[in-house]
């Protein structure tokens, strides 16, 4: 009788089980053992794929203990994780501070626990654990995202980790809770932060990237971002504000201003870049303050909030640029904008990266043929680099094939999180995505040099079985809370 | 809990978001992948490394196919600076057997490119050159231990004669230049290129094609295997052999006469062209231009004051004298000024309208072979004076244009293009250079009319006086004298086979070859008069303002059927019959009958004489003439002398020397 109804009951959940995602989960890992076979063996020693010396074969020993984690999570009672969120959480801060404190210096940071033979990244945990308590603060009866005092604590669970990682001095594991973000705005945070977020980050890649070229005697970086914040003001006097008549007037004296003073360069006066943006975009200013009491006064103020707060930033980007961020981000940075052309040392490992993937071709040399990797022109090729040696061998089509799965399986994350019935649920789901989204988005773009060089992992396939159960962990949590989601019905 | 309808849209922004970076990293790894070709190539160029195999250079023989030069492996101790790592110099010097100090100043030696022209952080740079064979064996144990390093081989030149080292030539390093100028895009630094005689000129039939071997390195520049199992390797081909025209025997014989003497002696074959020997003298050893104290003792040669570098037999521009006397003969017959019985006086010298140059006694009127025969100045004299004049050429300037013409057919006045570098293109003055020298209509037969005698502006070098014999020989054309008359699976070059047929028909060729007999028989050179032989020969004694006369011979034998053209040019030996005549005689001589004993024994006793000595001390100063090519446009011979004497009348000239030459020679008294 008992056995039966266990049976049902483990019927039940096999067949709720997201069997899309667990498909796409094998193909990953296996991809990546294979992808990590192809980056680290040596032509000349041919050795098995499953031998336990190499990497490949200890990778394939942590994706078989990941199916048994996988399988045991999917055992244990979906309330626990809610249950115990704020638990696992400490807990994990904790062991972040202890590791901090205690771990060995391994190429300047203190990330890795050592027990014995076994080496672990608690970091690599604790993106589930704070997806987890981020998911039990969004289920709080009668918590929602509203007045700014409501961000304190979801912005703390965010940052408490940040914090502790970057005592561990793992800036590019700490990056990844930024990403969070993304879940905030689902649950209700205003659509301008993400629009300031790009603003900001656009802004910041014009002013470095065009810092040289000069234009009416100021930088083009700083012409360009004055002229798109014209732009921005007057689109959003049209399409946000509404406000036709201020926005026509603004944009009428935009265009005269800028006529006007390409004509006194024609015929041999030059006006200052600072002068000119200044006065035009101060007098328009004035104008919206005045003309703003017929129209919709929060939003022409947003506008205007706007573009001074740009503007604001726009100064700030050199100053930040120089003394906040260390020499070797700076140079990273540098590197992937292409304003650093250092391909012997600072730009090394991008342009070889870039040469491993771009020699690849169409259909790539051919299983563990690539010449790049054999050798050991890519640096890092088994871990965060893993893409090249696909790119190498495989060509465009292993890398779009990647790239694509990858798209599956987060478009599928945010599927599942759209059919969750609890906010817990739908917040862990959604953190599952954007941290997906983040890991991809800036491991691949750094390796093919759109990024700067952020140390993280490629999901399932970087070697290494700190990352490979903490993503699994992460997903097979996801996948029981999903399986889940019939024993609440409908609403 | 109710679902916020609106805040499910948001699933589109953040979906959006990674479908957007998605989409852009696809175009960035289609670009990277798909559109750009540069990528393979960098991957390709960082995972092979060529190293390039050098072809054996071809070796040389002489007609007999006796070896002249052959190779012998050297073996060098290279690094290429960039690759190189931290590594053990105590055992690298132990094992070079070098003082750390003395290691220290090679690298710096090396690593200066002040002293190393070829200096590049990517290339292998020569440290240690010459390794010895038993360091060669120990370094080759353990070289791999030391990244960056690698034991070059590379082939050094031997010489079984000391001789002929102005046919051979040598080879050296190339130079930056020699890259910049290479179209093959042959060269790399360190690599050796012919630098004189035959090595330059067949440069790229000797250096062969270069192989390649393909390896593949890894990052930190470690050989990890064969590219391709090899099959991409490329073989290297050997350089072709060479199979030079010279008579070692003779060449050497050649030599050996002209040992202590300045000038030149140049041996053809004329039915074919080749050159059977090729002296010059000061000459020196072809070994002293291999090697370690190459650089040395090149720059010791270039400073020796008596100029052993300076080819003599071909860069030398000499006034022929009356070795010249012939193909003015020739000339006058073709042109039907004269035949075999017109007569000129000549008592003791052509004196006409206040001109005067000078003959000895011989009987008057005198008749085209004994003149010849006793090398009279007047009979040449009336006969150029006669055709410059001649109305029915239409002017002075169109009757000596066609004297102009002659010449050039007879090889004179442009280089006849041998097989070797620097051949100088003697000089033949045309009516512009007259024009341009005295002035226009200043100028008329007389005052030329040393050109007739081979004096005055006339410049040959001894290559071209002994092409003069061999177109006599062969009674009317010569093939380009050349020194390589085969090439190995090449065969000869082709324009060495052609006949150049001069302005003069074969029949007139016959009267100057009655006269050269009888030069012999019972002429000025009866000391060529060789029994058997049938040698015919002209003598010359070339007047020299400023030093003794140049003594010359030009001759071939036997009459019918020669087989040897020769010329021998000795600078300040007097008259001709005195040392060039003698010195031909045992040539042709050696060459015709062989080794023998007693020329053998006659050749020691004219080797190192004594008498030149005394002679070259007086004349210290006395240097060849040097004619350079034609600087000036058109076909405008130039020539660049050095001031000759002095004559303040004529200072006011354009063109110093040349005048000076005439106004000198013009007084003086020629002796033929």
């Amino acid at each position: 009788m008992d056995s039966s109804r266990d049976n049902n009951e483990s019927n039940k959940l096999l067949a709720s089980v997201d069997w899309l995602t667990v498909l796409l989960y094998l193909v990953l890992v296996v991809a990546g053992a294979i992808s990590i076979y192809a980056a680290t063996t040596n032509s000349m020693s041919q050795v098995s794929i499953f031998d336990f010396n190499t990497y490949s074969g200890k990778q394939f020993l942590w994706i078989g203990l990941s199916f048994v984690i996988g399988f045991a999570l999917l055992l244990i009672d979906r309330r626990m994780y809610e249950g115990y969120a704020y638990l696992i959480y400490i807990i994990m801060i904790v062991i972040l501070i202890a590791t901090a404190f205690f771990a060995p210096n391994i190429k300047g940071s203190h990330s890795w626990l050592k027990f014995g033979a076994v080496s672990i990244q608690p970091a690599e945990f604790a993106k589930t654990a704070t997806a987890l308590a981020l998911a039990k603060l969004f289920s709080t009866y009668g918590f929602k995202l509203g007045h700014w005092r409501t961000y304190i604590v979801p912005l703390a669970i965010i940052f408490i980790p940040v914090f502790c990682i970057l005592l561990e001095s793992e800036t590019g594991s700490a990056l990844v809770y930024i990403s969070l973000i993304f879940v905030l705005y689902r649950e209700g945070m205003s659509g301008f932060v993400l629009y300031a977020i790009l603003a900001a980050v656009s802004f910041f890649v014009i002013m470095l990237k065009f810092a040289d070229q000069i234009v009416m005697g100021i930088p083009m970086g700083s012409f360009i971002v004055f002229t798109i914040v014209m732009i921005t003001i007057v689109v959003m006097l049209f399409f946000y504000c509404r406000a036709v008549i201020p926005g026509r007037n603004v944009a009428i004296g935009y265009i005269a201003s800028a006529l006007l003073t390409w004509g006194l360069s024609a015929i041999g006066v030059s006006v200052n870049g600072y002068v000119y943006f200044f006065t035009v975009i101060t007098l328009s200013i004035i104008y919206l303050l005045i003309a703003m009491f017929r129209e919709d006064i929060n939003k022409i103020l947003i506008t205007i909030a706007f573009a001074v707060m740009s503007i604001i930033f726009m100064f700030s980007v050199n100053a930040v640029f120089n003394n906040v961020l260390q020499t070797h981000q700076q140079n990273r940075i540098k590197v992937a904008l292409g304003i650093m052309e250092d391909v012997k040392d600072k730009g090394y490992n991008v342009n070889q990266s870039k040469i491993a993937i771009g020699s690849g071709g169409v259909t790539g040399k051919g299983f563990l043929k690539g010449t790049q990797t054999k050798l050991n022109y890519v640096p890092e090729q088994h871990t965060d680099f893993i893409f090249c040696t696909i790119g190498e061998e495989e060509g465009f089509l292993g890398t779009s094939a990647v790239l694509l799965l990858f798209l599956l399986l987060i478009l599928r994350v945010i599927a599942i999180a759209e059919r969750q019935h609890t906010a817990f649920g739908r917040v862990y789901a959604y953190c599952v995505a954007a941290i997906l989204i983040f890991h991809v988005a800036i491991n691949i773009g750094m390796v093919i040099g759109l990024v700067p060089v952020i140390g993280i992992p490629l999901p399932f396939f970087s070697y290494g079985g700190s990352s490979l159960w903490g993503f699994t962990i992460m997903l097979f949590i996801l996948l029981r809370i999903d399986a889940a989601r019939a024993e609440y019905g409908t609403w | 809990m109710r679902k916020d309808y609106n805040l499910e849209k948001r699933k589109y922004v953040i979906g959006g978001f990674i479908v957007a970076i998605v989409a852009i990293y696809l175009w960035k790894l289609f670009d990277l992948q798909v559109t750009s070709n540069e990528y393979s190539q960098i991957a390709v160029s960082n995972a092979r490394s060529v190293k390039i195999t050098h072809p054996s250079r071809g070796q040389i023989y002489d007609r007999n196919g006796n070896l002249i030069v052959y190779n012998e492996p050297a073996y060098d101790l290279v690094l290429t600076p960039k690759d190189v790592t931290e590594f053990d110099t105590t055992t690298m010097c132990r094992i070079l057997q070098l003082k750390r100090e003395d290691f220290d100043l090679l690298w710096k030696n090396m690593s200066d490119p002040k002293k190393n022209r070829n200096y590049s952080a990517v290339t292998p740079q020569p440290l240690v050159q010459n390794l010895d064979s038993l360091t060669y064996g120990r370094l080759q144990e353990i070289i791999y231990r030391f990244p960056g390093f690698d034991i070059a081989q590379r082939v050094i030149r031997r010489y079984n004669y000391v001789s002929a080292a102005n046919i051979l030539g040598d080879i050296r390093e190339v130079n930056a230049d020699d890259i910049a100028r290479d179209s093959d895009n042959y060269y790399l630094p360190g690599d050796y290129t012919g630098d004189l005689g035959v090595e330059k000129s067949y440069e790229k039939y000797l250096r062969g094609i270069k192989g390649k071997e393909i390896f593949i390195r890894d990052a930190r520049g470690r050989i990890k295997g064969r590219y391709n199992d090899g099959k991409d390797d490329v073989a290297p081909v050997a350089g072709k052999d060479l199979q030079l025209s010279i008579d070692m025997d003779l060449q050497q014989f050649g030599e050996k006469i002209m040992r202590g003497k300045k000038g030149a002696i140049v041996a053809i074959e004329p039915k074919t062209g080749e050159v059977l020997a090729l002296v010059t003298s000061p000459n020196y050893d072809p070994a002293m231009l291999v090697g370690k104290d190459r650089g040395k003792n090149y720059a010791d040669l270039v400073n020796d004051p008596n100029k052993p570098l300076f080819d003599r037999s071909i860069m030398a521009a000499y006034p022929p004298g009356s070795t010249f006397k012939p193909s003015q003969g020739l000339m006058l017959l073709q042109e039907g000024i004269i035949t075999t019985s017109t007569s000129y006086p000549c008592y003791r010298g052509y004196i006409n309208k206040g001109l005067r140059i000078g003959c000895h006694g011989h009987g008057s009127p005198i008749a085209l072979h004994p003149a010849i025969a006793t090398s009279c100045n007047g009979y040449f004299c009336w006969g150029v004076y006669y055709m410059l004049n001649n109305r029915k050429y239409g002017g002075l300037e169109k009757s000596f244009t066609l004297w102009k013409d002659y010449m050039v057919s007879m090889g004179f006045g442009y280089k006849l293009n041998i097989d070797l570098p620097g051949e100088s293109r003697g000089f033949i003055p045309n009516a512009q250079f007259y024009d341009k020298m005295i002035g226009k209509n200043q100028w008329g037969a007389n005052t030329i009319l040393s050109i007739a005698i081979g004096q005055g502006e006339v410049m040959l070098t001894p290559l071209q006086i002994a092409n003069l014999g061999a177109t006599i020989a062969n009674r009317g054309y010569y093939i380009t004298p050349h020194m390589v008359k085969n090439i190995r699976d090449v065969g000869l070059l082709e324009q060495y086979a052609v006949q150049h047929h001069t302005k003069v028909n074969s029949q007139y060729y016959n009267e100057v070859v009655t006269g050269m007999r009888m030069a012999v028989t019972g002429g000025t050179c009866r000391g060529a008069n060789l029994p058997g032989l049938d040698v015919c020969g002209k003598t010359g004694t070339v007047q020299n303002p400023h030093g003794q006369d140049h003594s010359v011979f030009m001759g071939f034998a036997p009459k019918e059927d020669p087989k040897i053209a020769i010329c021998v040019y000795v600078e300040n030996a007097g008259f001709g019959a005195k040392v060039a005549v003698p010195l031909g005689a045992m040539m042709l001589e050696r060459y015709l009958r062989g080794y023998s004993d007693e020329i053998e024994e006659r050749a020691n006793k004219w080797s190192d004489n004594t008498w030149m000595n005394d002679n070259q001390k007086k004349s210290t100063e006395d240097k060849p003439a040097e004619a350079k090519p034609a600087t000036t446009a058109g076909n405008f011979p130039s020539r660049d002398n050095k001031p000759l004497g002095s004559n303040p009348e004529r200072e006011k000239a354009v063109m110093v020397s040349p005048i000076r030459l005439i106004s000198t020679s013009r007084h003086g008294l020629f002796k033929g």
